[in-house]
């Protein structure tokens, strides 16, 4: 299986869909002639040409509210966001529009698009540049949203959000580009709300996503050397969640943590934290931790930056004292 | 006169069919029937009527919320609507969307939208569609006065004029957006100027006179048909009532009022039509027994028609998926066994 990052496999899962189906096309900034201002569009203006892959302005509620328009009347668009903070200039669309179009419409009409582009925090970006806004969307019935944490599940999930009948936002890692994992070639789909055990393990379950995923692994293995068996939940899809696979595995720990970039109020992490409550409250033998991004803007300084987000060890104490260890 | 006299007619009972049924929906709210917001288009008729005749029907058009009229133009059956409004089953969605969410995509008239604004980029998203597939389709955009404010009007017509959009965006100036005079709110009244910014044409229209609305349109669907050139089209217009339901329209005169009331569309166009002996009295009078009856059934009819099904609650949210479960502690069913 070919090793790629996680910037080349979106970038397949572009080429291949956009050869796949005819319906298919771009709209962003910088997505054309620029090659994508992180590469992921590489080659789609040479292949395909400026009739599918189209560089927008700086107009992000105007050509989302086009991509949703285009949806409409049949296409398969995707509207790139540079980053996903910019792409609350285009909220009311994907709120008023594109998420409630099926119902308000009674059926009659519905929205396949993909709004996409990274997310989280990078490398001293500071405030504005640096946020974990899933839970926006996350909040909107009618809106699905995935967050791919490797290589493999970003190939796997973008095909699939690209072929999926509702509006899918899809939120990648900006510090995950230039990760590196083995991703299947050709015809790989991975189904969008289905979570993946990154790491199997008995003492206790580590709930997370995105690049978050990731940095959960590195704690898992620092738990390792203490002797304490993680078990690494990456949920890939905030809505729809993947309850049982949630459920199956406090099940089975009796102990979990959730781990998540984002502010911690009224998050995705609160959320899964009442669902296991309510659904596996006799099951638990402590109570639920979180493990969040501290409640504050991101400031720029780099020691300030790395001292705001959850860190391997700070998600590896907070397994700990969930096994009162 | 280059319109024939069935076309006339049409008109005519296009724009007395709204009038009808626009003022037994207000009634029908004061009965306590129709809920929420209700934004009546009594007094534009001619805007929505003489530009959605310059269509075929496979073109689209959408609009805002005060958009019965819209749909009615396109061929929509009132009852349909006016059951729509009581929030019955048999309402053009079902119940969920109500007065300012009327779609009817078969005749692709592509929905009323509440944001004022958000329907903009929605149709110019249509003109990129139906230009992508090769089609020679045109979208009319309906949005009232205040929606040229919003930063995505400029945002749109910017990509439109850039792309070559088949799109007219039709700015249907009621001189008020709620009880703002436009004059309060834009720096350039004139709101077909504001085309110029992106190069793309622009003009402005007597909206209270509906063969000078459809004329307009025929030249401007005809030339976005052809040369897939966007324009921008203001309609003088006024709306006889308040901004909803709830609006006594306290902010102008009843002078101006007057003096619109004097430039009744329907009344000028009956003028006319009387004038030179396309039409006697007594057959406008049949006119009005007849659409007089059609919105008697239309009221019947969302009258008789059931309630909106409580299971609606749980479908239309994932295209292709089953309906939502219900929850557990479901309100319909414990208030159904109180």
């Amino acid at each position: 299986m070919p090793v790629m990052t996680y910037r080349e496999a979106l970038n397949a899962a572009l080429h291949e869909e956009f050869a796949h189906d005819e319906r298919v096309l771009i709209l962003g900034e910088e997505v054309a002639l620029y090659q994508g201002a992180f590469k992921v569009t590489q080659g789609l203006l040479q292949k395909f040409g400026d009739r599918r892959v189209i560089d927008t302005p700086i107009s992000e509620a105007g050509f989302v509210g086009m991509a949703i328009g285009a949806a409409m009347l049949g296409l398969r668009p995707i509207a790139e966001v540079m980053t996903f903070n910019f792409s609350i200039l285009a909220l009311d669309q994907m709120v008023n529009n594109a998420a409630k179009m099926y119902s308000m419409s009674g059926g009659q009409l519905h929205v396949p698009m993909v709004l996409r582009g990274p997310g989280g925090a990078a490398h001293q970006l500071a405030s504005q540049h640096s946020q974990a806004l899933e839970q926006q969307y996350a909040h909107i019935p009618g809106l699905k949203v995935v967050m791919p944490a490797t290589p493999a599940d970003a190939k796997g999930l973008l095909k699939s959000a690209i072929r999926d009948e509702s509006p899918v936002v899809f939120i990648e890692g900006e510090a995950l580009y230039p990760t590196k994992g083995e991703v299947p070639e050709g015809e790989y789909l991975i189904e969008i709300g289905k979570a993946d055990l990154k790491r199997q393990g008995k003492d206790v379950t580590l709930i997370c996503w995105s690049r978050m995923a990731l940095v959960t692994l590195e704690a898992a293995a620092l738990l390792e050397q203490e002797g304490i068996d993680a078990e690494v939940v990456d949920l890939r899809t905030v809505r729809p969640v993947d309850q049982e696979a949630i459920l199956q595995s406090v099940r089975k720990t009796n102990r979990a943590v959730v781990v998540e970039e984002a502010w911690p109020w009224a998050s995705v992490g609160g959320s899964i934290v009442d669902l296991i409550q309510r659904e596996a409250f006799d099951d638990l033998d402590a109570p639920v931790l979180r493990i969040n991004g501290i409640d504050a803007p991101m400031p720029y300084a780099k020691n300030l930056e790395h001292a705001m987000l959850p860190t391997p060890r700070s998600i590896a104490a907070a397994a700990k004292k969930v096994l009162y260890r | 006169m280059p319109y024939s006299k069935e076309v006339l007619l049409d008109l005519l009972e296009r724009m007395l069919l709204i009038r009808r049924f626009e003022e037994r929906a207000g009634q029908q709210y004061g009965l306590g029937k129709i809920g929420g917001f209700c934004h009546l288009y009594i007094g534009q008729e001619a805007v929505c009527v003489g530009a959605l005749s310059a269509l075929r029907p496979d073109d689209y058009a959408l609009s805002g919320y005060r958009e019965h009229g819209h749909a009615l133009a396109r061929g929509t059956e009132p009852g349909r609507v006016m059951a729509e409004l009581f929030g019955k089953a048999t309402g053009t969605t079902k119940g969920k969307g109500g007065s300012m969410h009327i779609f009817d995509a078969e005749r692709r008239f592509m929905g009323g939208y509440g944001i004022v604004g958000g329907q903009i980029p929605l149709g110019a998203g249509f003109a990129l569609a139906t230009k992508y597939q090769g089609g020679d389709q045109v979208t009319l955009c309906f949005f009232g006065d205040a929606a040229v404010n919003q930063g995505v009007f400029h945002e749109v017509l910017n990509m439109a004029q850039l792309w070559k959009l088949p799109v007219i965006f039709i700015c249907e100036n009621n001189k008020y957006g709620m009880g703002t005079d436009v004059a309060r709110a834009a720096a350039v009244p004139e709101v077909y100027k504001r085309s110029s910014s992106y190069n793309m044409h622009g003009e402005r229209v007597d909206g209270m006179d509906v063969l000078a609305v459809r004329a307009a349109c025929d030249r401007l669907v005809h030339r976005a048909r052809t040369e897939m050139q966007p324009a921008l089209l203001e309609a003088a217009t006024y709306r006889f009532r308040g901004h909803s339901m709830a609006d006594p329209a306290t902010y102008r005169t009843k002078e101006e009022l007057a003096e619109f009331r004097g430039k009744d569309p329907i009344a000028q166009l009956k003028a006319q039509l009387v004038a030179d002996d396309s039409i006697t009295e007594e057959d406008y009078k049949k006119l009005e027994q007849k659409i007089k009856k059609i919105v008697d059934e239309a009221v019947k009819f969302a009258d008789e028609s059931p309630a909106a099904d409580l299971a609606e609650r749980f479908t239309d949210v994932y295209f292709g998926e089953p309906p939502l479960a219900p929850p557990e502690l479901d309100p319909a069913l414990l208030e159904e066994a109180h």
